[in-house]
């Protein structure tokens, strides 16, 4: 495999990033299943970098998951991301940052509808006002958060407590990384090094130490794609799905899998749970799962933050193989107490536990 | 005799061929190419279809057509200025030279789609995935192998790369790649004793002459599988095989397929030089953003602009028996405008 060829893919698919001043996004579930990775990112970007990211409380979902679903309708949808972009005018903020992938999805697919039918844009402004009483611009710089972090890459670099190097073998750690579809597949120019070869999330393994995975089924669905999962009897669509990927990158032994996207996270993780029970499968080596986890869980972790208030033991595949590797200390005892010392429910048949 | 100057921009298959036609019929010809060496494209091409003649037979015939006192060949250079002056046009060119001539032929003919712009095949990043042009150059040094050295056993080739393409940006059909992919089919199964080879086409366009009968051998006599179906991307395996999937579309079923090599039928596109010709002298291009002629039935020679003549590829993708009888239309239209200009 030739690395100069990714580079000048790379270079193809650069986009400008807003430096300071975000009006930030949240995803409606990534508050539930790591419960740290927002957290973090307002933490680093805030304490860490001083640069201003604001929250408006009245903000909502997109309502992406009902419109993949075939339940919400395209004018609803448009009309509900006018609401946030007039939220976003009446804060004073012109860059929005959005943490979920299937938003940040949705935002670019109305962008680029209301530029090829401004009739469309007309069309939802009518309806804004006419519902809200609200009007709104269109943000003049839009980032995933993962454009973000990726941007700010090397100072997490410079400030690294761990990096993706086994700490007994002197190795890189094996990374899969996986962008999730909305990300850029639909649209590979506002993705960081396109569709076909992405640089945002395999931008930051190299850059924190570790050795990117390319394997066949890398561009594959993770197995949520919406109605694969949320029409019930679809659901060995999503299940064989995954098994398809975690298939494909078993003979590489990773030691992690890096994710872009909530639905992703939460399938490659909770699916890997789901096949082991089904019939036993384990994709890891030596028998054990295969961490799962967000890119600010990541970085978090190669900043040297506590594991546990990182949330990574919310995820089904626990991460205490990759802590080893990496040099991570953590206290088994405070993996699931309060920071008040409380002793929360110990949750039962976790892989690797 | 006329003594009339033209300028021939373009030294390959329709340059060489105008320039020769028009020098035997009195005219004095200078002959610009980029090159350092004539006979474009076909310079890369180890045997033609139909008949598998030797590239470099046609490279010696045109080049014997530009064995004339009458004709002036500057190689290595390109043009940086054209202007139409007092009846007569005055081009510049990278070296300094400024030429005097009655009129011009633009012969810039067509460039390689850059198979890289194909993302998903992964040329130029995964090793072995090679282009049409690449097997040639192999062809030609008489032994198909693989990056390692050893044999390749499967091979798959993927037409239509740059071409029918909404996405690479060209609606066309470049007409040569699935007559090209038959031949080069043929011929690897020649060079590798049982080697599987899998065409991936999404129509087989065998519109010339021999092409339907080389289609039906390459089937028949050599063993060659066609897949009616696009491929959609192309990985590398852990053992550094190449894993291709695609519909096959007459069975109705997704293929996935390891190979040990992949050849990409590029493409061809508007020449670069081509396209600065155009916006120098204000010629009009189509929206395959090839020249377009001024009459697409009755004068396919002829440009936007009188004086300006095309010949061959740098209209429309041609194969070497079109491109030539093109060049001698081009002639025959250059001497009637320098007659009536007389």
């Amino acid at each position: 495999m030739k690395k100069d060829g990714k580079k000048q893919i790379w270079s193809e698919y650069q986009k400008e990033i807003a430096d300071d001043h975000f009006f930030y996004v949240r995803s409606c579930i990534r508050q539930s299943f790591f419960p740290g990775s927002e957290q973090f990112f307002l933490h680093f970007m805030r304490n860490v970098l001083g640069k201003d990211v604001f929250e408006n409380p009245s903000h909502t979902t997109c309502t992406g998951i009902g419109y993949h679903g075939d339940i919400v309708p395209f004018s609803t949808i448009m009309t509900v991301v006018a609401r946030h972009f007039a939220l976003m005018k009446e804060s004073g903020y012109k860059n929005i940052a959005i943490s979920c992938v299937t938003s940040f999805g949705i935002y670019t697919e109305i962008i680029e509808t209301w530029k090829h039918f401004p009739q469309e844009l007309e069309k939802t402004r009518e309806y804004l006002l006419k519902a809200t009483g609200r009007e709104f611009d269109i943000p003049e710089n839009m980032a995933h958060t993962s454009d973000i972090i990726y941007k700010f890459r090397d100072e997490i670099a410079k400030m690294a407590k761990h990096t993706l190097i086994n700490a007994e073998t002197g190795e890189p750690l094996k990374v899969v990384e996986h962008i999730g579809c909305h990300y850029s597949k639909m649209f590979p120019r506002s993705g960081i090094g396109g569709a076909e070869f992405p640089h945002v999330l395999s931008g930051l393994i190299e850059a924190w130490g570790g050795e990117v995975i390319d394997y066949p089924e890398r561009r594959h669905c993770c197995g949520f794609g919406f109605r694969q999962y949320l029409v019930q009897a679809n659901r060995g669509y999503s299940i064989s799905n995954t098994v398809k990927k975690f298939e494909s990158m078993e003979p590489y032994k990773p030691d992690l899998v890096l994710t872009n996207c909530p639905g992703c996270n939460m399938f490659m993780d909770k699916w890997q749970y789901t096949v082991r029970e089904m019939d036993g499968s384990v994709y890891g080596a030596n028998g054990e799962s295969i961490p799962v986890l967000t890119y600010e869980e990541l970085a978090g972790l190669v900043m040297g933050y506590n594991p546990w208030d990182l949330g990574l033991q919310y995820h089904m595949v626990q991460s205490e193989p990759l802590l080893r590797k990496m040099g991570v200390e953590y206290d088994e005892k405070d993996k699931y107490r309060t920071k008040a010392g409380k002793q929360m429910p110990l949750p039962q048949n976790l892989l690797n536990a | 005799m006329m003594t009339n100057n033209v300028i021939v921009i373009g030294g390959g298959t329709a340059g060489m061929e105008v320039a020769g036609q028009l020098a035997r019929q009195g005219c004095r010809v200078t002959l610009v190419e980029k090159n350092q060496e004539t006979g474009g494209n076909v310079n890369n091409w180890h045997h033609l279809f139909p008949d598998r003649r030797a590239g470099k037979e046609v490279i010696q015939y045109l080049r014997s057509q530009i064995d004339h006192t009458a004709i002036t060949l500057i190689t290595g250079n390109t043009i940086s200025g054209l202007r139409h002056d007092n009846g007569s046009f005055l081009i510049n060119t990278s070296g300094g030279d400024t030429i005097a001539a009655d009129a011009v032929v633009v012969a810039t003919g067509f460039d390689l789609f850059r198979s890289e712009r194909k993302e998903e095949y992964g040329y130029h990043i995964y090793d072995n995935v090679i282009t049409s042009a690449d097997l040639e150059e192999m062809f030609r040094e008489g032994e198909v192998r693989l990056t390692n050295g050893n044999i390749p056993q499967t091979i798959g080739i993927v037409h239509c790369v740059g071409s029918r393409d909404e996405k690479a940006g060209n609606l066309y059909c470049s007409k040569l790649c699935c007559i090209t992919a038959v031949k080069q089919a043929i011929e690897i199964t020649e060079y590798i004793k049982d080697a599987r080879v899998y065409c991936f086409y999404m129509d087989m366009r065998m519109g010339g002459a021999m092409y339907e009968e080389i289609y039906r051998e390459a089937q028949e006599k050599y063993g060659v599988n066609f897949i009616r179906g696009k491929v959609s991307e192309v990985s590398e395996t852990i053992d550094h095989k190449l894993l291709l999937k695609a519909e096959d579309t007459l069975a109705g079923r997704p293929v996935k397929l390891k190979v040990d090599m992949i050849v990409l039928m590029a493409g061809m596109e508007m020449s670069e030089g081509g396209i600065e010709v155009s916006e120098m002298a204000g010629l009009n291009r189509g929206a395959n953003r090839f020249f377009a002629p001024a009459d697409n039935h009755f004068g396919s020679n002829l440009s936007n602009r009188k004086g300006i003549f095309y010949a061959g590829s740098c209209t429309a993708p041609m194969n070497i028996t079109e491109t030539i009888s093109h060049a001698r239309a081009a002639a025959a239209e250059v001497i009637d405008y320098l007659k009536e200009k007389i």
